[in-house]
């Protein structure tokens, strides 16, 4: 049998971060009280109607942006038919056949679509089964009922459990450099579901496709859709072929659980929403919505990468840390050498240092220009790299100006040649063992008269002169 | 008093301004003749002037009935139907809250066909509104109640709804003034929604110059209400003497159709009236129009299917003891809550709109109302208005048509085609005629529809008919003025 490939699509669901709810005037909140941010109109007292939020509409439009998707000159909301305690008005206001976004691209992946909704109350449900069914009572807070949201939909690109998951990532740092949503999976403003199948490697056409929920951090994600490519894989390997059903990722013991309930042969009953008028956003919004784009993940390391010959994952680091990318390009600008040993301290040598001092980006002393200038004197060998580092945990903690605390602290690289060459000269006489080595072909046991010698220097010589030295003293 | 509750709306109001009448005395008189209803037009009234949070402490312009569709904050509000029974909501419907701060206090809200299905207000789950003209009668519906209330003499005027023509045809057959506005003109923000799309307040007065007045008062756009708009200039007071240079088109593909024929000599009459004051009689062609009660049937129970899918008795309202899950809570709340013309409805709209049957029923519904609306606007390239009686028949027998919903349905068959298009229409008392099976004599309404946001153009060819035909007969006890 020829190997299954993964097909894999997902929905992703994004808590918009309106100050007020999709159709009243109720503020957004989380972790408030049960019930404290309702209103005639989001519990469906008879006779209320819905008003859509401007604000919501404008972050679906820099989504859309952002997405790079053909926005609809005019979209229309439809009512989602069902009943269910989470849905007051027993439907669920929602984009149907003419979303606000269609076709887009993040990566090199497509979007299909994107659309505004509302979202459903939240349930809490007492007792062991932790559904409707079976528990003892069930509980409704209608804070979180009729929060924005926009739904995207991505076509059936993605090939496997990683690359979901790492593309899942990149979209939800796009989204949250947007500033439209906290994009928080565990609070549950950032959702992801994947529809799942997998077909004869090289086939065009799709197998059936499952529905995967309930996979709250990326981990998760990728653990899920791992999972449930292994079940369908082992079920058509033994000769069985996959049901359309929607699963629930239980991360405890990752099993899959089919989920009944809720959808219980559902039909929605879709039909235009007859309360609200038509989104036909203004050449001014979509003009808006353009020019508040940042520049997002994917342009940076695309930037990175192609002009700036970074390596993709130094671009991919940087791109996904607006903050770290912007210390990069403004230390970039302030130095004299190139962007690979810029972008390689900021990644490396900094993040080291920020971490061993435990202090958050925000709060480091070091400035742009301060570690530009520290990178130079590096580069130009007027200190040592490992000196380098030393002066970087000072500005790190104190900021200040490199060269000071290189003469304050005698750090300067040992440029007279002759006192370099005595050192080297006694290093080799306090290590025979290792000189008889090198001289014997044993390149490895030169490490031992360098470390001499950089403990003699306290890191203040040049490791590659050192070495030049040590073989030239021995002839080797 | 009695000359007191002869006034009319305005009226009193000019009575008022002069310092001649005294508001509040005014609203008290209105408050005791409200508590003699007999009618069962009232499900709620004001007793004291205390109406709580809907309470207006100085009136300065008459009370007013409030049909009992309009949410009224703290005062109960049932939409006719046992599963509202005991709600009290926590705000007020737009219409309302601007009569309130109009000055106008309110009398008690009026009984209706539950959820405004229905033609007869025989649907109520509070037993049915007598007409006040023959109380084995019905006063037409849904909005039965107000229609009562103001030709019984138990409210100066009152506000209702029409979705298909519950205010027009119980105004005809309680022979008073009923006008359905442009969709839009009026919010619908607070009236509980039976079809979202066709729904439309409007008001049910002694007269013209009345109606004129409550539509400046209600008309508007409302933040809260989407699809609001408003009109483009706030009505004034008709005053239009003659109908000269007016064209008055007769849709012969409704007019063809078998109707009573004492409403049909009463339309005759009323034509050859409008030609003495001037006006011009044409035929147009409505071709669509007949198929009107067809689509309307669909398109109204669709989304009423869905606006009435909020009663599961989990928030509010009625809930029916279930010892069961919540599917079942849901479905003995509604199996008890709900009546059988409501349960009726639910089923056909939620067929309609059911995957595989969208588009052959909803679907095509909306082509069809798209076409009537079509029809409307060529017509009015023709005439100035359209006219036609308001309903096929005078007041029919209580229980005459509750066996036979499709007779029932076609009550609306003259009003459904103007609310399918969203224009403006009126019905005004045209005469007195026999009920086909014989005996006294029951009022007879004649419909003028206009096109969309004309209603000021509207009521000034309604006021100046109005006039020509001087129709003042009153049920027997109720003070003319």
């Amino acid at each position: 049998m020829a190997e299954l490939e993964a097909v894999i699509g997902l929905e992703i669901h994004v808590q918009l971060a309106t100050k007020t709810k999709m159709f009243c005037g109720c503020e957004l909140s989380f972790g408030d009280e049960p019930n404290v941010h309702t209103c005639p109109v989001c519990l469906a007292h008879p006779g209320v109607l819905p008003v859509i939020n401007e604000q919501a509409v404008r972050f679906a439009l820099q989504i859309a942006a952002a997405l790079e998707c053909e926005v609809a000159p005019r979209s229309i909301f439809h009512r989602k038919n069902y009943f269910y305690p989470d849905s007051p008005k027993a439907y669920q206001i929602s984009q149907y056949d003419i979303p606000i976004a269609g076709a887009g691209r993040l990566g090199d992946i497509r979007i299909h679509r994107a659309h505004l909704e509302e979202d459903a109350a939240k349930m809490i449900h007492v007792g062991e089964s932790g559904r409707i069914h079976g528990s003892g009572a069930s509980l409704v807070d209608f804070n979180r009922g009729g929060t924005p949201l926009v739904e995207i939909v991505t076509e059936p690109d993605l090939r496997s459990a990683a690359e979901a998951a790492s593309w899942a990532r990149l979209l939800r740092e796009t989204v949250r450099q947007l500033g439209v949503s906290d994009v928080n999976m565990e609070e549950g403003s950032l959702r992801v579901d994947g529809n799942i199948s997998v077909r004869p490697a090289g086939s065009d056409e799709l197998g059936t496709k499952t529905e995967l929920k309930n996979m709250n951090s990326f981990r998760f994600l990728e653990r899920g859709i791992e999972a449930e490519l292994a079940r369908q894989r082992d079920l058509i390997e033994a000769g069985g072929t996959v049901e359309q059903e929607t699963l629930h990722f239980h991360p405890e013991d990752g099993s899959l659980h089919p989920l009944r309930s809720k959808e219980e042969a559902h039909d929605y009953r879709y039909f235009p929403e007859p309360d609200l008028v038509t989104i036909a956003p203004t050449e001014a919004m979509l003009r808006e919505a353009r020019e508040s784009l940042p520049e997002l993940p994917a342009a940076r390391i695309e930037r990175y990468t192609n002009e700036l010959g970074l390596a993709p994952d130094i671009a991919l680091t940087l791109a996904t840390d607006p903050l770290r990318a912007q210390f990069f390009e403004q230390t970039l600008k302030s130095s004299d050498v190139g962007a690979i040993p810029v972008a390689n301290w900021v990644t490396g040598e900094l993040t080291a240092a920020l971490r061993q001092a435990e202090i958050d980006t925000e709060e480091a002393k070091v400035t742009a220009t301060s570690l530009a200038a520290l990178i130079d004197l590096v580069q130009g060998k007027k200190i040592s790299h490992g000196s380098g580092k030393t002066v970087l945990a000072t500005l790190v903690a104190e900021g200040g100006d490199p060269a000071e605390i290189v003469d304050r602290e005698g750090l300067a690289q040992i440029s007279d040649s002759g006192e370099l060459e005595s050192i080297v000269a006694a290093a080799i006489e306090a290590n025979p063992d290792a000189a008889k080595q090198i001289k014997a072909g044993n390149g490895k046991a030169i490490g031992a008269i360098v470390g001499f010698v950089m403990k003699q220097t306290k890191g203040r010589a040049d490791g590659g002169e050192v070495n030049r030295l040590i073989k030239e003293q021995l002839g080797a | 008093m009695t000359e007191l509750l002869a006034l009319t709306a305005l009226g009193a109001h000019r009575a008022m301004a002069a310092g001649d009448l005294d508001a509040g005395e005014y609203a008290d008189a209105w408050r005791r003749a409200a508590a003699g209803d007999e009618l069962n037009a009232y499900l709620w009234r004001d007793e004291d002037g205390d109406a709580g949070p809907v309470a207006v402490e100085r009136p300065s312009i008459a009370p007013i009935a409030v049909k009992d569709i309009f949410c009224t904050e703290g005062v109960p509000t049932t939409a006719g139907s046992r599963i509202l029974e005991g709600y009290e909501p926590p705000y007020t419907a737009t219409a309302v809250r601007k009569l309130i701060e109009a000055g106008a206090p309110i009398l008690g809200k009026t009984n209706m066909d539950e959820f405004a299905m229905g033609s007869s207000n025989e649907n109520s789950a509070y037993g049915p509104v007598l007409n006040p003209w023959d109380r084995e009668r019905v006063p037409g519906g849904s909005s039965g109640g107000s229609a009562a209330a103001v030709a019984g003499g138990l409210a100066p005027w009152a506000i209702g709804t029409d979705t298909g023509g519950s205010i027009r045809q119980p105004a005809a057959l309680c022979g008073i003034v009923g006008l359905k506005p442009t969709y839009g003109a009026i919010s619908r923000y607070g009236m509980i929604a039976f079809a979202s799309s066709l729904d439309q307040c409007g008001p049910f007065t002694r007269d013209v110059s009345d109606a004129a007045l409550m539509l400046a008062i209600l008309q508007g756009q409302d933040p809260c209400d989407s699809t609001s708009v408003g009109l483009p200039k706030s009505p004034s007071l008709p005053d239009r003497e003659d109908l000269t240079g007016l064209r008055f088109g007769v849709p012969s593909d409704l007019t063809g159709h078998d109707f009573d024929a004492g409403v049909r000599a009463v339309f005759e009459a009323t034509l050859e009236k409008i030609q003495e004051l001037g006006g011009e009689i044409d035929t147009v062609s409505l071709p669509h129009a007949e198929h009107g009660i067809s689509a309307y049937y669909v398109i109204a129970p669709a989304e009423a299917s869905s606006n009435l899918a909020r009663y599961d008795g989990v928030r509010y309202g009625m809930r029916a003891p279930s010892s069961g899950d919540v599917i079942e809570m849901y479905e003995q709340t509604r199996a008890q809550g709900f009546g059988a013309e409501v349960k009726r409805r639910i089923m056909l709209g939620t067929y309609a709109l059911s995957s595989g049957y969208y588009e052959a029923y909803y679907g095509q519904a909306q082509k069809v109302r798209t076409k009537i609306a079509g029809d409307f606007k060529s017509a009015f390239d023709q005439v100035d208005f359209v006219v036609t009686p308001t309903s096929p028949s005078v007041a029919f027998k209580l229980g005459e048509k509750t066996a036979d919903p499709l007779s029932m349905y076609l009550n609306d068959f003259f009003t459904v085609p103007m609310s399918l298009a969203g224009i403006p229409a009126i019905s005004i008392p045209a005469g007195l005629a026999q009920p086909a099976g014989g005996g006294p004599e029951l009022p007879v309404g004649f419909q003028i529809a206009a096109p969309a946001f004309a209603e000021q153009k509207l009521l000034g060819a309604a006021y100046a008919l109005e006039q020509g035909i001087g129709f003042d007969a009153r049920p027997e006890g109720v003070p003319n003025g």
